[in-house]
């Protein structure tokens, strides 16, 4: 660090050499936090947000069916990728408020959409097989657990409302706003 | 026309530092016949080439907005003059790349040039493989078709179970809570920007490895690899070398002119792969598939016990890209000629053929129920003709229970699962010839609790009435040869030894 030519440095220098230093620190540092917090942004909280879903006479009891909107978590620019569905089932009247089953469409195994057979009373999905009984129960195939529920509540309006369904995973079910 | 170019070299230097590079001796085995297996490399660097001209071509129009990438495609598809033809050939020579890198890979395994001193060409080479598959995994999302968009979809759910992380990665990976225009952008800057920067830097330290370390001789039975004499070696080598601006070139040349051909020719007779269709996630009949370089592990995964699914998801692909980058720590010095590398040859032999099979499973996929099946592949007609059984069979006095048991097989979605004459799902088996294998008492049996604990069947007890499983298992039990009687179990009469 001292220069070639002179036997020692003067302390001024050395003073200037770290204040160089700092500098570059201070400029990097400025330049880099805002940098790695926008590209972890995406782990920033979302509040959550509530979609209505019809009155509850829409929905006759004991009939599950799909029902798609448009996914509030979305951006502005989605388009058709923010379509969304759930099934959902009216179970009637449990004491004096209404029940209702919501179920998200995301297989539990590894997430891919699953179809509903009234016929037969099943869920399947395509990709490895997963079966699941009306109530959302695991019947057969590779899920570890039954189908994910949707947070519900019927408004004062008499209207079905569902809490917006973020990605499902094992770790992060629909039971509470995205845990990230 | 010569005063130009001196001029310019007067400041670029370039014969001075260019020359000597391009003119650098390769040993003199290279340049003869076992130089034919020295062009994969630059075959690999060729498509790379061609995919960054294409890939440059398709962002002119592409459009990485969820709500407009499948319009841009389609626009490209059927409006844009040529546009089909740039999405196919972008296609296949990512294809071609891949096939390449393997095959540049698998050569120099085999011949040992992986060894003292070129260890880190091959770690690097790697590297470049991760980057070429990442390519070829981000690009599928960028078509973003129902494919696509349910391939993330399993992608996070994968990410998903990383313990405590899970949902951290997951919302890393989409770029927010949900699959959408975020998770687009973000697989667009990674296939863009990220990975091939990624991959240029590994490919300028690899190719300047080559240079500096030099091409591997052919190997020769007996000619043991050891770091003490190696390099001494090599230089005797050099001095009956021949440049590789000459012959080693051209051979380069003529290979990587053949595989521009072949992708051409196989984009503009084969066309554009999808969108499959537009990314609307509530479109029923969703069957999504990953690309081609992946349905090994698609079925790898697929065929794995549940309780295993999770290490093989998370821990088996990172244990096989460490295995991949210690080969030339492990196996350093020694023999270089195949003939005298059992275990090598014996693990490549072993490798593509699991490889091999495990892509065909991925194929025909029979673990995935036929979602069709039960409306759209009917019962063959000659299991419901009474005359198929014989004349004194109990069943024929009941044929319309027969008839109404076919029906509720269909309506109950069985064949979605359960083939008929081939017919059908494969995930069960096919139940042609049932009658003549369980009796009635196990096929009510097996039909009311499927597999116990979950197993690869659901219990239908509840999904129909009993007057249904009655007429059912009186369907089910005709299904048998016209000759066989109906399967009965085993008796035992008293005071005989048992079967």
């Amino acid at each position: 660090m001292t220069h070639p030519s002179t036997p020692s440095q003067p302390e001024r220098r050395t003073f200037f050499h770290w204040l160089t230093y700092a500098v570059g620190a201070a400029s990097a540092a400025i330049l880099g936090v805002p940098l790695v917090g926008f590209l972890f942004g995406a782990l920033r909280k979302k509040e959550e947000q509530w979609v209505t879903l019809g009155k509850v006479s829409d929905y006759p009891q004991g009939q599950t069916r799909m029902v798609t909107f448009d996914n509030p978590l979305r951006q502005p620019w989605d388009g058709m990728t923010a379509h969304t569905g759930v099934f959902v089932c009216y179970l009637g009247k449990k004491g004096d408020k209404d029940d209702f089953r919501v179920l998200a469409v995301n297989c539990a195994h590894l997430g891919c959409p699953v179809s509903w057979f009234p016929r037969s009373g099943l869920f399947m999905c395509p990709c490895h097989g997963g079966v699941y009984y009306e109530n959302g129960d695991h019947a057969s195939g590779p899920p570890p657990r039954g189908m994910f529920p949707c947070v519900w509540r019927v408004n004062k309006e008499g209207k079905l409302e569902v809490q917006a369904p973020h990605y499902p995973s094992l770790q992060d079910t629909l039971q509470k706003p995205a845990k990230v | 026309m010569k005063r130009i170019l001196a001029w310019f070299d007067a400041r670029l230097s370039i014969r001075e530092s260019l020359l000597p590079m391009l003119t650098h001796p390769i040993p003199r085995g290279a340049a003869g016949p076992m130089g034919w297996w020295y062009v994969f490399g630059s075959a690999s660097l060729t498509l790379f080439v061609v995919q960054i001209l294409t890939g440059i071509a398709l962002s002119l129009v592409f459009v990485p907005s969820a709500a407009e990438a499948y319009d841009s495609l389609i626009y490209m598809n059927f409006d844009q003059p040529l546009g089909w033809f740039l999405r196919a050939l972008h296609y296949y020579a990512g294809s071609g790349m891949v096939v390449m890198v393997l095959v540049h890979m698998t050569q120099v395994f085999l011949h040992g040039a992986y060894k003292y001193p070129r260890e880190l060409t091959w770690v690097m080479g790697v590297f470049l493989l991760l980057c070429t598959m990442s390519m070829f995994f981000t690009g599928q999302v960028l078509r973003w078709d129902p494919d696509a968009y349910w391939g993330i979809a399993v992608g996070a759910s994968m990410s998903g179970r990383v313990p405590i992380l899970g949902p951290y990665v997951v919302h890393l990976l989409l770029g927010g809570p949900v699959i959408g225009g975020d998770t687009l952008s973000r697989f667009y800057a990674l296939h863009v920007f990220l990975i091939p920067g990624a991959l240029m830097f590994f490919l300028a330290v690899h190719l300047w490895l080559v240079l500096k370390r030099g091409v591997s001789e052919p190997p020769v039975p007996g000619q043991v690899v050891d770091p003490n004499t190696y390099d001494a070696h090599y230089e005797k080598e050099l001095q009956t070398g021949v440049p590789f601006l000459g012959e080693p070139l051209l051979r380069d040349a003529l290979v990587s002119a053949l595989a521009v051909i072949a992708v051409v020719v196989l984009a503009a007779v084969i066309g554009p792969k999808g969108p499959s269709g537009p990314p609307d996630p509530t479109l029923s009949g969703a069957n999504p598939r990953p690309e081609w370089p992946f349905l090994w592990l698609f079925a790898l995964l697929s065929l794995s016990p549940p309780a295993a699914e999770t290490f093989i998801m998370l821990v088996f692909p990172v244990v096989l890209i460490v295995v991949l980058f210690l080969v030339p720590f492990v196996s350093r010095r020694g023999e270089r000629a195949p003939s005298r590398r059992p275990v090598a040859v014996l693990s490549v032999l072993v490798l593509f053929t699991t490889l091999g099979v495990l892509t065909y499973e991925g194929v025909s996929a029979p673990w995935s129920p036929k979602m069709t099946a039960w409306s759209g592949d009917p019962v063959p007609k000659y299991l419901l003709e009474k005359k198929r059984l014989p004349e004194k069979s109990p069943e024929k006095k009941h044929w319309p229970r027969i008839l109404q048991g076919a029906a509720v097989l269909q309506v109950k979605q069985c064949r979605n699962c359960h083939a008929l004459e081939g017919l059908g799902g494969q995930r069960g088996p096919d139940l042609t010839g049932i009658g003549g294998r369980m009796t009635r008492d196990q096929l009510i049996d097996q039909i009311s609790n499927g597999t116990p604990g979950g197993g690869n069947m659901p219990a239908f007890g509840k999904q129909m009435t009993p007057a249904e499983m009655d007429v059912l298992v009186d369907f089910l039990t005709t299904l048998r040869e016209s000759d066989q009687p109906p399967a009965e179990p085993p008796t035992q009469v008293a005071g005989t030894a048992a079967p």
